[in-house]
């Protein structure tokens, strides 16, 4: 199936790998052509003094991100984050442990910008006080291992300083993106949502029609007309979901979901086409300028369509970006209702409405499945859903047990704040990776194994794209189906009652029996 | 004064220099490095006053290694709590008798947890350095100095405990130098070996505080991961750089 080996799950438990040199050091994603550098205000290849621009950029960077500045001097090196990333488990590659990927870039910081460095190296020995010169060699270190981070944060729980690999790893990725050595996957996204409106590409003509499709489908199927309106100026909800919920499977029973919430909440609402993409990849190369650059088009779709309100889709990172940073971006929202929290999460809302009894479930529906959850990271340890800490475990839980009778958690430190990524997050959910990707997934996959061969799960649910994309193409590595995987708002789908759905039949014959 | 008793006043003067003015210029830098995006790692404080009591366990108590590894947390929070009870009991030497202080630290508890203390040190010192030489992960993220830092620690602990439990140095001559040092009189020290050792030393880490991976200890207030409120839909955060890209938006 593969041209590399994938490991079997034979036990319950991630365990926690001997290390193995150089095992992933080939692993490097295509590099981003000219077109799709340069609309980013990168420079389209390698550029002569690309010495110079990393040793100032970094010194920049460190100026103006004090996370940067703290991380890079405070790591005792204590080596508690050294088995916690699901790409040294899953790899065994030395370099994939958080604080030896934060190594490649703060070595360089050493040797540049420290008077430690900087002496040790006059001495002949920087490598004392782990300084390190930077060469060709680097760079080709920082493209490879700095794409093998997914920037999930969960080496950040439990490092005593609160190091965020990501931080570092973002920093590194802005640096190669200066010297023109982008990674492709990632900036091609970025340039298209930019130019057109979401990272597939899809123009307001294909948008409409896959709306007016799902309009259609649902009708057939429920025989209600619940509606899946574009650019309805004045609606009271714009919703912005990851673009991938337009088409793929099961990303779509998910949207379908969204409109038969909104349509039995009795709300008003329309996607941009404009603004028709939730993800926003510019957070991925570490980009402040073109992570706010694709956040001012929420904010102009919210302001000229009029609506009072901006509703998320299932997305992680873009939850983050949402929850974290859309204020700081492209804030503020002072001419939305105030009476709602800016953005609010599809899960939020709907469970705001299970809270006041709005929603009715027909649980059964679901029966044939046995569900579990998976946290992903960026909604797990970047975001919260609701008022508590903690809500962002919370609350897409009692949505999911609203409409099903069957849940059960996965073992305790595979979730919540010490969830375990999907391995494809991070912007590397890209083919060119799939080695990667697979190893990665590896410590999510014994979960699931666990709970498959102790509970009988059937179905793991996800709120994020990239987790529902990177699970239907990696989890069959492991020996599960690609259909295990659903969205949230799928079983809700499933399960509510819409309150102006004719009787139908089945539902007939049993009134009759009775 | 000896020859030695100057040069050791005048090193001592260096290198509280280099650590204080070392120090503050750090903390400076990190306190007005902006943090322009909202990053606590979540579940995260809604409050400021919760932010203080997620400060306070992770500084007091290592909550986050905790749930990291036990060895580690173990080795790591002895050691530090020995420094803490070492520090107290050294302040007796930098007191006046008549300071207001004298009696919270002149007084049994301090002294024995101080004197005692000194075993947690070692015990905590030789654990991480164990870790460090069989753990396979952490010995291949360790540099040389990161070795050195733990054998110089160790020596300064080894040197002072030498000194109380074995070789006791001339008290009184000791506290006459220790005292003249932070009243700028300055005094003759004993010409003990291991007093000579044992305050070089501290020294040396003193100079090399501010240089080094010890920064973690201003650092880890500053860590925007656990220092930040988790309030980013109620207030707008903005960091000046990033308030100047506002300026040509309607």
């Amino acid at each position: 199936m593969a041209d590399f080996e994938v490991a079997e799950i034979t036990k319950g438990y991630v365990s926690i790998p001997k290390l193995k040199e150089g095992t992933m050091a080939h692993s490097q994603p295509f590099i981003a052509k000219e077109k799709f550098q340069e609309p980013l205000g990168y420079p389209g290849e390698l550029v002569d003094n690309w010495k110079e621009v990393v040793i100032d950029k970094l010194k920049e960077l460190s100026s103006k991100y004090r996370s940067l500045k703290v991380f890079l001097d405070s790591c005792i090196k204590c080596g508690a984050c050294t088995d916690k990333c699901h790409y040294y488990i899953g790899t065994q590659d030395p370099k994939n442990m958080p604080v030896a990927r934060q190594d490649l870039l703060r070595q360089v910081y050493r040797y540049y910008h420290t008077f430690a460095g900087r002496f040790f190296a006059k001495l002949g020995i920087p490598g004392f006080v782990g300084a390190r010169e930077l060469t060709k060699d680097v760079i080709d270190e920082w493209y490879s291992y700095f794409h093998q981070c997914s920037q999930c944060r969960r080496c950040s729980v439990f490092c005593p300083i609160g190091i965020d690999t990501a931080e570092i790893s973002m920093a590194a990725r802005e640096i190669l993106d200066q010297i023109g050595v982008g990674q492709k996957y990632c900036n091609e996204i970025i340039e298209k949502a930019g130019r057109i409106g979401n990272n597939l590409g899809l123009p307001e003509p294909a948008l409409a029609d896959t709306l007016e499709g799902l309009e259609e489908e649902v009708e057939e199927d429920t025989g209600v007309a619940v509606k899946y309106p574009l650019d309805v100026k004045g609606a009271d909800i714009l919703l912005v979901t990851p673009s991938a919920d337009f088409f793929a499977e099961p990303h779509v029973d998910g949207l379908i979901g969204y409109g038969k919430v909104f349509h039995e909440a009795g709300v008003s609402w329309t996607v941009s086409s404009y603004a028709s993409e939730a993800a926003n990849f510019g957070m991925f190369i570490g980009s402040y300028e073109n992570m706010r650059n694709l956040s001012l088009r929420i904010r102009k779709a919210a302001q000229d369509l009029g609506v009072k309100r901006i509703v998320f889709g299932e997305c992680g990172h873009a939850w983050r970006v949402a929850y974290s940073f859309l204020n700081t971006l492209a804030g503020p929202f002072d001419f939305l209702d105030p009476n709602y929290p800016v953005p609010q999460h599809i899960c939020e809302f709907t469970y705001d409405l299970i809270q006041k009894d709005e929603l009715k479930f027909d649980k059964s529906e679901n029966d044939h499945m046995t569900l579990t959850f998976h946290d992903s990271c960026n909604v797990a340890r970047a975001s919260r859903m609701g008022d508590e800490p903690g809500g962002q475990f919370k609350i897409p839980r009692a949505v999911i047990k609203a409409a099903c009778n069957n849940f059960v958690d996965m073992p305790e430190d595979t979730i919540g704040e010490a969830t375990f990524c999907c391995g494809g997050g991070g912007g590397l959910l890209t083919d060119d990776l799939m080695e990667l990707r697979v190893k990665g997934a590896l410590p999510r996959a014994t979960a699931l194994k666990h709970v498959t061969n102790e509970y009988g799960v059937t179905h793991m649910a996800a709120i994020c794209a990239i987790c529902k994309s990177q699970f239907t193409k990696v989890l069959p590595y492991y020996g599960f189906t690609m259909d295990q995987i659903v969205s949230v708002h799928q079983l809700v789908s499933d399960a509510i009652i819409l309150s102006d759905a004719p009787k139908d039949d089945e539902e007939a014959e049993e009134t009759d029996a009775a | 004064m000896s020859a030695l008793s100057v040069f050791y006043t005048i090193l001592f003067y260096a290198a509280a220099t280099i650590f204080v003015v070392g120090l503050v210029y750090r903390i400076k830098t990190y306190a007005q490095t902006p943090a322009p995006l909202k990053i606590p790692t979540t579940p995260a404080p809604v409050t400021k006053s919760g932010v203080v009591f997620r400060l306070f366990t992770e500084v007091a108590l290592f909550n986050s290694l905790f749930k990291s590894t036990k060895w580690t947390w173990l080795f790591g929070w002895m050691f530090h709590l020995s420094l803490l009870l070492a520090f107290f009991r050294h302040l007796r030497y930098v007191l006046s008798p008549e300071s207001v202080f004298w009696p919270l630290i002149n007084n049994w508890l301090v002294l024995f947890a101080g004197q005692y203390g000194g075993f947690l040190m070692l015990i905590g010192l030789i654990g991480l350095f164990g870790r460090r030489i069989f753990v396979d992960r952490v010995r291949y993220i360790s540099a040389p100095s990161d070795y050195a830092m733990l054998i110089l620690i160790f020596a300064i602990a080894a040197t002072g405990m030498l000194m109380s439990f074995v070789n006791h140095t001339d008290i009184v001559q000791l506290k006459a130098f220790a005292f003249g040092l932070v009243t700028f009189n300055p005094q003759d020290m004993p010409d003990d070996a291991l007093v000579l050792i044992h305050l070089a030393l501290v020294a040396t880490l003193m100079i090399i505080f501010p240089i080094s991976k010890l920064l973690h200890a201003p650092g880890i207030f500053f860590s925007p991961t656990r220092n930040q409120v988790d309030n980013p839909r109620e207030q707008r955060h903005l960091a000046d750089w990033a308030a100047k890209l506002d300026a040509d938006r309607k």
